[in-house]
């Protein structure tokens, strides 16, 4: 079955202390050589029939992502098992 | 004058803030997410808490509930709607106040009473203090960090939009240490702390929130006298 998958990211400006968090927690694991970690959201959509890509484009717009302080990536995905391997 | 304070599945402060326009001197009106009448409410408040479980961000699902829809509409009409906490993050998801509101800079909850500077009284929602002015009401939020791009921060402040500030400390990495702002018309405004947990000595560390509602009285009363003058004529 096909999924539309949507990628929201914070926007490259906008502070991601999640992130932060996250980098400075890094040289406790021994990991010494991260300069960034930034956290999104992957958010996964399957439609009754076939993916409509302007319906996943407006639900992202409208919905899913906030424009203010967001990006978003949209992508077909055609196998969902092979995603798993 | 009628105040309707709307319930959201997850609404925590709904209670206090019909308590606080009923001290203020307001008949309260509860509104229901799910109904899109307004039942001629004069104005809205939008209380505190967490709607819809915050999932996905908060108040971006309230954003969208039936009530909500009306409330734009109105708000963009001029009805006067005040946003506290969680219901300034659904005015900004309904892109009625410009910016947005992340996760504190800290990552921490923070819960204190914190000073404020007011400085826009020139609003619904404001008017009963003065420029200025410094008031004391409790903030409680993990996601309260204000953030826009640097050309509607400047507006934010060259308009006078910059309802009130916080003073002696940001709690949460608020951009300019803003506290609330408000519309080009003044009549919808977001605030991160909370007014209505500062009505009664008992409670609140003053009763400096008062003058939240108070001033949507003034300026609905104010309204409506312009509005029989004008009838008059």
């Amino acid at each position: 079955m096909a999924r539309v998958v949507v990628d929201v990211m914070l926007k490259p400006e906008i502070l991601d202390p999640q992130g932060q968090a996250v980098a400075n927690a890094l040289p406790r694991l021994g990991v010494d050589n991260v300069s960034s970690v930034r956290i999104g959201r992957r958010i996964e959509i399957e439609f009754a029939g076939a993916p409509d890509l302007d319906r996943a484009r407006e639900i992202a717009d409208k919905l899913l992502a906030n424009p203010v302080i967001e990006d978003f990536t949209i992508n077909v995905h055609e196998d969902a098992a092979a995603e798993v391997a | 004058m009628r105040i309707g304070v709307v319930t959201f599945p997850g609404s925590l402060d709904d209670g206090d803030a019909a308590r606080a326009a009923r001290i203020a001197g307001a008949d309260v009106v509860r509104l229901w997410h799910g109904d899109p009448d307004l039942h001629g409410v004069d104005a809205v408040v939008l209380p505190g808490g967490f709607s819809y479980g915050d999932y996905l961000r908060c108040g971006a699902i309230a954003r969208f509930a039936p009530a909500m829809e009306s409330i734009i509409d109105a708000a963009r009409g001029g009805l006067p709607v005040l946003g506290i906490c969680n219901g300034f993050q659904i005015l900004c998801e309904a892109h009625l106040l410009p910016g947005a509101l992340t996760r504190n800079q800290h990552l921490h909850f923070r819960n204190r009473d914190q000073w404020l500077r007011v400085e826009g009284t020139n609003t619904a929602w404001s008017n009963a203090f003065t420029a200025g002015q410094e008031v004391l009401i409790p903030v409680k939020n993990g996601e309260g960090c204000y953030v826009a791009d640097e050309r509607t921060l400047d507006a934010l402040e060259a308009e006078g939009r910059v309802v009130a500030r916080y003073i002696r400390g940001n709690p949460n990495g608020s951009q300019r240490d803003i506290a609330a702002i408000t519309n080009e018309a003044g009549n919808v405004v977001g605030i991160m702390p909370h007014p209505e947990h500062a009505v009664e000595a008992l409670t609140g560390p003053s009763l400096d929130g008062l003058g939240f509602f108070t001033s949507v009285l003034r300026a609905l009363a104010g309204a409506s006298a312009g509005a029989n003058a004008g009838g008059h004529q």
